[in-house]
Formats: C-alpha cells, structure tokens, sequence
C-alpha cells in the first residue's frame, strides 16, 4: 500500500471525530498544491501528499480552537504546531496529527527560472513525480527537471523530515538532511560589507508591494486583524510607498518571530515578488538558538524563551563600560 | 571633553524613569560634562520597552541608540529588566543582517546615584558612534527623491 494510501486510510479513520482534516488538495494551477479541509468521506478523493504539498497546514488551527481538529503535516509542519501547542495557542487535546516522511517539497518560483524561454509559468497542464526529477506537460512538450534543482531550499537544511509530534505517523522515518543547522546562507550574506546588505534590502524591498502575503502565509502571525502594522495609533508604519515603511514592515515580522518562527519559509513562498524575507527570521532564529540553546517547535511542553528569564544569563556577555 | 570633534550626531536614549533617568540627572546636578549627542526618551521601565523602539529609530536614521535601566535585580516592577536584557540581546542578532553596524546598538544598567557611571557610560558611548560617523539612511522614497533631484 502506498503511503498515499495509508494516508487516506488514516484520514478517513480520523474523520467522524473531528470537525475536519486539513490536508492539501488540488491548487489553481498544476503545479500549485491548495489546503484541503475534509469533512466527509468523498473529500479525501481529492486529497495527495507529497512533493507538491507546500502549504503549511497549521496556518489555520488557531481558528479552529475549540473544535476538534486534525491536520495532516510534513515535518516543518509539525515543528509549526508545535511551537502553536508551546504558546497555549491551539490546544494539543483538540488537535488529531498525522504525520508522514516528508522527502522534500517543490519551489515553483525554481520551476519558472528554469522554464523561462520554454514556456509561461501558467502553461504547465500536468505535473508528476517520477524517481529523482518531476515530469511537466508544457505545450512544447514533455520537460524533465532533476529534484535538487527544483527543491525548496528550506529542505535542504531540513533537520526534522518526520513529524515530530504526531498521533499517527504513516511509513517509515526518514534520515534528515542536517542534524543541526549551520546558518551558511547567513554567514556567506554577512560576509558582505554593510553598505552592501543594507543596498541589497534597498533594491529587493523596492519591489515589495506591500500585499502583506507573508504576512498572511505565516502560521505563527496569529494576530491577524489586530496587526501592530495595521494600527493608527502607534503608527508604526505609515502609508507612504517608500521603502522604509516597507522594510520596517519586515522588521516588525521578523521581531515578532523571534523565538517563535520555525523557518517553514511560508513568508518567502507566498512573496509574489520573490523578495528573500526568511533570512531576517533566520537571523533572529540564530541568536535564540545561540542564546538561549532553543530550537522552536520541537519541545511542546517548554516555556518560549521572550517569555520567561533567568536571574543570570550564562549566555548574554553584557558590555563592561 | 565637551563636544565631540566635527558635526553632531543623532543619538536616542531609552531611559527607565526610575535608575537611568534619575541616573543622567544626578550627572546634571553634579554638573558632569557630558557629550550633547544623545536625546533622551524617559519610558517608565526597560520592560516597556519595544524592541521595535529600538529598530525604528535605527531605520529611521538615528545614528546610534542607548538602551539604559536598572541594574538586573533592581527593577522597580522587580522583573521587567530581566525581560528587556534578553529581548535587547536578541534583537542585536538582526542588526548585521539588516546592514547596521552592530555597534549603534547598546544597552546598559545605570542606578540613580551612579552620576559618574552616566557620564561614563554617554562619553563612551558617543565616541563609539563618531568612529562609526553617521550612520546611512534608507530612503524614504526613492523614486520621489530622484523626481525632486532632477526637477533642481
């Protein structure tokens, strides 16, 4: 039995106790996966898991606290819920979790590159897996792209393939690609000189268009309509298009992250104008970890670090005046 | 030393009410010379403040920002600096990334009878922001202030 198979087994044996199952169905193109919700039985034809299943399916559990429900989650998925369990903003009693070995997932935006020339991103009819390359229907044919040119890059340093929390998990755990991670991607920007980095956030933030998208995607932005962005009084960010304001916006993302953000990369996939917006969470990840020696997501039962203290730091060197 | 050599900087200061502000207040009455660099904003607590304070005044074009309340133990509210000191230290961890030198950031614990240690703590402080000079500015508006460049 395949382990879609086994997965639709397990959905349908979760189904009659809860409100509905999140999954990923059918997007509006053929290479983009949507959230599927499943309520009854005939939903879960619609249902398929695996390399085209971007979303984050835990994006929408804190609107159903209260309500029984299960999510099926890839691996950085899990470490989402979790870290939501952690904060006391979903519930684990009310969350039914269905993990699977997760071999990585698509980055469409990868998949336009390297289609450009050959055809529009919108013109793939049809896509599928075949061994280590994913196999487009395109007007000019059948294309062959390899899996490690079209593979997020988040899976790349994935440390936790397979649900770390999970009430039933369907086939056999994976070998994660990383055991920690190293943060090169940072140290290699860092190794810019200043100007440089701010010159580069001045150029991609130019184009942001301020659809707030990130925002949007991001499972652990539960504020939702009371966005500090949003407010009038403070008026933390104005409406001027400049880009200032719009970088200010991802500090303010980036800042209310820390501790919190487990590097899903939804922020960066739901960009429509590919600006790189989870380094500054990485950034900030990096300190907590080097801080604080916590990993968010992975230890349900632990206080966040920004919500607790420690008479002495053993970590924080305070500068000696 | 009065004031520093060459053009003046911007400097915000985030100061508790009830250590650091007293603190630089001491250092006025005992008449400590001090650099006129920094403008103090009094918060009631190191705890109140947001790190976005911090970060908005970076971005905005501050040159530097000085984060001071009481020393660890001492709060007023008796935790609210134990909070500040590890979301102080965290957000340090952008900085470089966002390419601001980490050095236009500093937070410290200064009492209300320390009016030596202020002077101190605001001298040295200025230097390390001069050597840095002015810090850059992100554009507010590109496009216009191309648009207002060539119509001069």
């Amino acid at each position: 039995m395949s382990i879609q198979e086994e997965l639709n087994n397990a959905v349908k044996a979760t189904l009659p106790d809860v409100e509905c199952v999140i999954g990923w169905g059918g997007g509006p193109e053929a290479l983009r996966s949507a959230p599927l919700f499943m309520r009854e039985e005939a939903d879960v034809e619609g249902f398929k898991a695996g390399y085209f299943s971007v979303n984050n399916p835990a994006l929408y559990l804190p609107e159903y606290k209260g309500k029984k429900t299960a999510v099926v989650v890839k691996g950085c998925d899990a470490r989402s819920v979790g870290q939501l369990i952690a904060e006391g903003l979903v519930k684990r009693e009310e969350l039914v979790i269905i993990g699977f070995p997760c071999a990585g997932v698509i980055d469409v935006d990868k998949v336009n590159t390297l289609l450009a020339g050959r055809c529009e991103p919108g013109e793939v009819t049809a896509a599928r897996e075949d061994g280590n390359a994913v196999v487009l229907d395109t007007p000019a044919g059948e294309i062959r792209l390899d899996k490690k040119d079209v593979t997020a890059d988040k899976c790349g340093r994935c440390m936790y393939p397979n649900a770390l929390i999970a009430d039933a998990f369907v086939g056999d755990k994976r070998e994660p690609a990383m055991t920690e991670d190293d943060y090169a991607d940072l140290a290699a920007f860092e190794a810019l000189p200043l100007e440089e980095r701010m010159a580069f956030w001045e150029k991609e933030m130019s184009r942001c268009i301020r659809c707030y998208a990130c925002r949007n995607a991001c499972p652990l932005c539960v504020c939702r309509d009371h966005c500090v962005a949003m407010t009038r009084n403070p008026h933390w960010v104005s409406q001027a298009d400049g880009v200032r304001d719009k970088l200010f916006f991802q500090v303010i993302h980036a800042t209310h992250l820390a501790g919190r953000c487990t590097g899903c990369g939804e922020c960066q996939r739901a960009c429509p104008v590919g600006i790189p917006v989870l380094m500054l969470k990485r950034a900030l990840s990096r300190q907590v970890e080097n801080l604080f020696a916590y990993k968010t997501g992975v230890d349900i039962e632990g206080t966040p670090p920004l919500l607790t203290f420690t008479l002495e730091e053993p970590k924080i060197k305070e500068r000696d005046w | 030393m009065l004031v520093l050599e060459g053009k003046e900087l911007r400097i915000v200061g985030f100061l508790c009410n009830w250590c650091s502000y007293g603190g630089a207040d001491t250092a006025g009455v005992g008449r400590f010379a001090q650099p006129t660099d920094l403008r103090i904003v009094r918060v009631p607590c190191s705890g109140r403040i947001n790190p976005l304070f911090v970060m908005k005044a970076l971005i905005n074009g501050a040159d530097g920002v000085l984060v001071s309340g009481c020393h660890p133990r001492d709060c007023h509210y008796a935790e609210g600096n134990f909070y500040a000191r590890r979301r102080l230290e965290v957000i340090k961890g952008l900085l470089p990334v966002l390419g601001i030198d980490p050095r236009r950031f500093e937070y410290t614990w200064v009492s209300a009878s320390e009016g030596q240690r202020w002077q101190h703590v605001v001298e040295e402080f200025t230097k390390q922001v001069h050597a840095l000079g002015p810090a850059k500015h992100v554009p507010d508006a590109p496009e216009l202030e191309a648009l207002a460049k060539s119509a001069v």
